[in-house]
């Protein structure tokens, strides 16, 4: 009612041209949907980064011949020795590559962290190779790697999903037959999100629609902050539970009952 | 040294006789008697320690023990202050460590250096004079025997426990009568109008319940469910229930997995209980209920935390390493007309550890 009210004695002035509602609406619209389209395609840039040029796949693909076809075969096909790696996505080499993990040293129960082999551009022009072969995840955009998000929401999802194996404290811990899962502490957090998005080794896979993007956030955000925020109770002994706190109490403990023991009962000189 | 005085021996006296073997008055039927004919070298001779020789190392452990004292009572004034200069009060983490640091360094100090400074004026100042204390007979003397009979006769003539036997009866049922209340306490535990057998059997999940994400309670569907996949689940409406959900949840919990469907080595009788290489298993080990949940994508093996039994997921979920003794239920899932993933009804058996009314 109000509406009409003020509208009526407007047309009736004529300062305004009858068009003027509708430029204005036009306007409007254009500039949300112009930011929401710079916002958006800021996000959607970083998050399949920009460069996977030609160049860069072709570099990669020499790099991949040289380095990883030994095992997973002539075009990522895979042979008896390695897996295929067509539809890994860019995240899995980044992460495998990227952690050192790959190329393996030797064959054993998992293939265990090293120094990196490659540069930074390099991994990146083998991870846009493979990337290249089959549709499959990319590498993570910054601002859900960063640990901008959560930290409660992370610390229950974390709890639920990946303290079984690597600890509540994101200390790791021993599987079966020689594989462990590795301490999460002084790990990336875009290695971690690319663990979760890939499902490295013994790992499952824990996909967008199991665990979403900013979940994944959070839990970065928790392992985080459990890194800078120290234990409040004292030592944690490497956070390893029971075990490692009953070691040390039978060793240390019971090690100064003796020796007091000892000293109580000795002769004095 | 003080000794009772009971069958005490002064030790300078024992020790220049050298092997003494006789057993005094003891009763011959309770002492071993050495038959390889070893004999006791007896004691070490007296060795004077240098506090007794030297008084300026007496008064040097003197000193000792008395700065031990004086250190104590530092320690307990340290702690007092260390309470009060480091307050608890603003909830922050970091002042409850320094808080509990410093008052626990303060306590520490103060009891320990009591402790060494006693022990150490013990051993050095007190007075060096070795002493054996023979061990008692167990056998009470006759008189002593013949006086305890006395004494229970005269107890039972002067109570009349023995003659006034309604009295006795009724005590006796009394005492017996005493625990039957923790009895009562103690089933008032358990589930009071419901057959905690009933209860133990059966889950949350029935014919059409959703599988849900824990803990957001999100449905979820089979083409969620990579492969590779794990996921952890609960049943639809559990995280919204208002009390008794941890009961529910810790019965109904459910890894869900999917295996290359020629991974899978089914049962004749289960083919239908899963979809396209999606299963679903109760994540309650079959042992003592840990939650088994280490699950290894590549060898399809699930791992219990607690007492590291082994579960093959692509055989079943049967047993191939560990203390339990069956395989984990398996959940029956289906899809329903909008391709969620719904159970086919409740696990076919209890799940997690035994109990006597298991069949």
């Amino acid at each position: 009612m109000r509406e009409k009210r003020t509208s009526k004695p407007r047309r009736k002035s004529g300062r305004r041209h009858p068009l003027a509602t509708v430029a204005l609406i036009a306007i409007g619209l254009a500039v949300t949907g112009g930011a929401y389209a710079a916002i958006n395609s800021s996000t959607a840039t970083a998050d399949t980064r920009p460069v996977a040029s030609q160049s860069t796949i072709e570099q990669g693909e020499k790099l991949f011949q040289a380095n990883c076809a030994t095992c997973h075969g002539m075009g990522a096909a895979g042979t008896s020795a390695g897996p295929s790696l067509v539809g890994v996505g860019a995240a899995s080499v980044d992460f495998q590559v990227g952690t050192g993990r790959m190329p393996l040293a030797q064959t054993g129960p998992q293939a265990e962290q090293k120094p990196v082999q490659f540069t930074d551009d390099q991994v990146k022009a083998l991870a846009d190779y493979v990337a290249s072969l089959g549709p499959g995840p990319s590498i993570p955009a910054d601002h859900l790697t960063n640990g901008g998000g959560n930290a409660a929401n992370g610390a229950e999802l974390f709890r639920i999903n990946c303290a079984m194996c690597h600890n509540v404290a994101g200390a790791g811990g021993a599987l079966t037959e020689g594989k462990f899962a590795p301490a999460l502490t002084d790990v990336s957090g875009v290695h971690i999100y690319e663990a979760m998005v890939s499902g490295p080794q013994s790992m499952p896979v824990f996909n967008d629609l199991n665990i979403s993007p900013e979940d994944k956030r959070d839990i970065i955000t928790y392992l985080k902050y459990v890194q800078d925020n120290r234990s409040p109770g004292g030592f944690e002994l490497g956070s390893l539970g029971p075990v490692a706190e009953g070691l040390f109490i039978w060793i240390f403990g019971l090690g100064s009952i003796v020796a007091l023991t000892i000293w109580i009962t000795a002769k004095s000189n | 040294m003080a000794q009772d005085d009971y069958d005490g021996k002064d030790i300078t006296v024992a020790h220049s006789s050298g092997a003494d073997h006789s057993l005094g008055d003891q009763d011959p039927g309770l002492a071993v008697v050495p038959t390889d004919g070893f004999s006791d070298p007896g004691l070490l001779p007296h060795r004077q320690r240098v506090t007794d020789a030297d008084p300026k190392k007496a008064r040097k452990a003197e000193r000792t023990v008395y700065t031990l004292f004086y250190l104590s009572i530092v320690g307990s004034i340290f702690a007092i202050a260390a309470y009060m200069a480091f307050p608890m009060e603003s909830n922050n983490v970091g002042d409850v460590r320094l808080s509990t640091v410093f008052i626990g360094l303060g306590i520490t100090l103060a009891l320990l250096a009591i402790g060494f400074g006693a022990v150490h004026w013990g051993k050095s100042l007190m007075a060096d004079h070795e002493g054996i204390d023979i061990r008692h007979p167990t056998r009470g003397s006759d008189e002593t025997r013949e006086r305890a009979v006395e004494i229970f006769d005269e107890a039972n003539r002067e109570s009349g426990f023995g003659r006034r036997t309604l009295i006795r009866n009724s005590l006796i049922g009394a005492l017996i009568a005493f625990p039957l209340p923790a009895v009562v306490l103690f089933r008032g535990l358990a589930p009071q109008d419901q057959d905690p057998v009933k209860l133990l059997s059966h889950t949350m999940w029935k014919k059409g319940t959703r599988l849900t994400l824990d803990p957001s309670g999100l449905p979820v569907k089979a083409t969620d469910v990579t492969l590779g996949s794990a996921f952890h689940i609960i049943p639809e409406g559990l995280a919204e229930l208002e009390h008794g959900k941890l009961e529910e949840k810790a019965k109904a919990a459910v890894l869900l997995m999917r295996l290359r469907p020629e991974d899978l080595n089914q049962l004749p009788d289960r083919k239908n209980w899963s979809y396209d290489g999606i299963v679903a298993y109760s994540k309650i080990c079959t042992h003592v209920g840990c939650p088994v949940a280490l699950y290894e994508q590549q060898t399809h093996h699930l791992l219990c935390p607690c007492h590291q039994s082994q579960f093959d997921v692509a055989n079943h979920c049967e047993v191939i390493f560990g203390p339990a003794k069956r395989p984990l239920p398996q959940l029956p899932i289906a899809v329903d007309a909008e391709g969620y993933l719904v159970a086919q009804s409740d696990f076919h058996e209890p799940v997690g550890p035994s109990f006597w009314e298991r069949s």
